[in-house]
């Protein structure tokens, strides 16, 4: 069989699927067997997805989520690629930051976000800091490994062609760790997505994502929290897929560092 | 991730040679430690902050003591690891099996990969309010929504080891007169092996983190989330301090104790990977 042809049997076979899945979420919905508050029929999700989209509800809970997640995760990213760089290059902050890293990484960021609440309050802070925690170690540990794998005959050679510290910085060790880094970012943005959703479930204040659904809960809101699923869901894809996606395909593969295998 | 562990593990064995080394090793250890903790106790000592929110380090370890010794803490931990096992051996069975037949048959493939890709992007603890509604609050809850969050990596890796068995051994299985038992025994099965051994791993990570946050919403009797979360109602920072201890504690060993035996036993021994 043609390679297309392979193609569009499985994309069919997918929508099938996905039909299939929806049919009988939509037989179980309406056959009253639930309650229809808890299980909400698919065009009531879509009203109410629709509804929150153009009053502008969902949007703005959106734009509170993701100010806090790019605040985070921009920290993360301010300190983790620096510290990484550092603990590659120099033994001694390799030395005094390694053990305090790994003892802390095993702690997952929500045990520490009522110790957070009782620090920094209910609210932005305490939200940001908790991501900015779960985002660092993905960003800190692949840029660390990727200056270290960096191959040392690029380095040798860059320093025999008369490289001075500065370009052999900027020309051979970034480009060369950059598959790696880029790696970190994608894992610490996933990290920082799963922790802002959390994180403001806990730490609830009025805005954000992870507060709507968790106090649809309250008021058996069960399509606003399907609504609130879907848009999440939707924003952590885009950004996985095209912001990531096209960063890559920037840098790394242009650079030939990587093999388009990855997509 | 496991990469620091690995690398402190490695120097300590080679730095046995001599005792001087070693000693000089232990120091270089702990020394973050000692400094980070002397800031702690100045900041602490200080009174900047209510000693209330920002308690010393020996009522941490005393409370920490205190109640390991009342049996309040061991009960907390074996509670939340119980759940933590049967959420993940759920997800562990399931992911497998779904993963497996995913990477061999086309049409298992067609079907539950859409289905797995719209799931996995969203934070596990997203589905946790949606979880409370339909299974009430409590430990199935609590189970439930951990197994489901864990088993997305472990399909993953599962599905990408079974795929990424070398055509060639298939073949010569083959060719060597071997039937879909022995294949997927012999073959099969062991090829995959260290993919299906990082899908547990990661999604044992998963469900250590969704797990903790869960048992804050979820309202479960015991458990070491519930317990962190109380002590914020009271202003125990302390026990807090000492709950989040244990479970940086049970992460480690987790990682340290019951993967990387799994790996050694396993992948190791047949030189799938580099020990």
């Amino acid at each position: 069989m043609t390679e297309t042809g392979q193609r569009t049997r499985s994309l069919l076979r997918a929508v099938m699927t996905l039909t299939a899945a929806a049919c009988v979420y939509e037989l179980l919905a309406r056959s009253g067997y639930f309650a229809a508050a808890l299980l909400p029929t698919l065009p009531n999700i879509a009203q109410t997805l629709v509804a929150s989209i153009s009053d502008g509800t969902m949007i703005e809970h959106a734009i509170y989520t993701l100010y806090r997640v790019m605040f985070g995760f921009g920290l993360a990213v301010a300190v983790g690629i620096p510290l990484g760089i550092l603990m590659a290059r120099f033994r001694a902050v390799e030395n005094f930051f390694l053990p305090l890293v790994s003892t802390l990484m095993p702690i997952p960021s929500f045990a520490l976000v009522p110790l957070f609440m009782l620090w920094f309050g209910i609210g932005n802070l305490t939200t940001i800091l908790i991501v900015f925690y779960a985002a660092t170690f993905p960003m800190l540990f692949n840029t660390w490994s990727g200056v270290r794998s960096v191959n040392p005959l690029w380095l040798r050679a860059a320093g025999a062609m008369g490289a001075d510290e500065h370009s052999l910085f900027w020309k051979v060790i970034i480009p060369g760790a950059s598959p790696f880094i880029i790696t970190g970012m994608r894992q610490s943005f996933l990290r920082a997505w799963i922790a802002v959703v959390g994180a403001e479930m806990i730490a609830a204040s009025d805005w954000g994502l992870g507060w709507v659904i968790f106090d649809a809960k309250e008021f058996l809101n069960t399509d606003t929290m399907l609504a609130a699923l879907v848009v999440i869901g939707g924003i952590g894809y885009l950004f996985e897929r095209l912001v990531f996606g096209s960063i890559e395909h920037a840098t790394v593969l242009r650079w030939g560092m990587m093999r388009s295998a990855k997509g | 991730m496991q990469d620091a562990v690995t690398t402190i593990a490695v120097t300590s064995q080679s730095g046995r040679a001599d005792a001087a080394g070693r000693l000089r090793l232990i120091g270089r250890n702990v020394f973050p430690f000692v400094v980070v903790g002397a800031l702690w106790e100045i900041v602490a000592w200080a009174d900047i902050f209510p000693r209330r929110l920002f308690p010393t380090l020996e009522e941490v370890a005393l409370s920490f003591v205190n109640l390991t010794v009342a049996g309040i803490l061991p009960h907390h931990a074996i509670e939340t690891v119980i759940r933590l096992l049967t959420g993940f051996s759920l997800a562990a069975v399931i992911g497998v099996t779904v993963g497996v037949l995913m990477g061999r048959s086309r049409p298992a493939e067609d079907i539950f990969l859409p289905l797995v890709s719209i799931g996995a992007p969203i934070p596990g603890l997203a589905y946790a309010p949606l979880f409370l509604l339909w299974f009430g609050l409590g430990n199935i809850s609590a189970v439930l929504l951990v197994g489901f969050v864990a088993s997305f990596p472990i399909i993953f890796n599962s599905w990408t080891g079974v795929k990424a068995v070398k055509e060639i051994w298939l073949r010569s299985a083959h060719a060597m007169g071997a039937d879909d038992r022995r294949m997927f025994r012999h073959v099969i099965l062991p090829g995959a092996l260290p993919y299906i051994l990082t899908g547990l791993r990661l999604g044992l990570a998963q469900a250590w983190r969704v797990l903790v946050a869960i048992e804050m919403l979820a309202a479960v009797p015991w458990g070491l989330g519930w317990m962190i979360f109380g002590a914020r109602e009271f202003l125990n920072t302390d026990v807090m301090m000492a709950g989040i201890a244990v479970i940086g504690i049970i992460g480690l060993t987790l990682e340290k104790l019951v993967f990387q035996k799994i790996e050694d036993y396993t992948v190791v021994r047949w030189g799938m990977v580099a020990a």
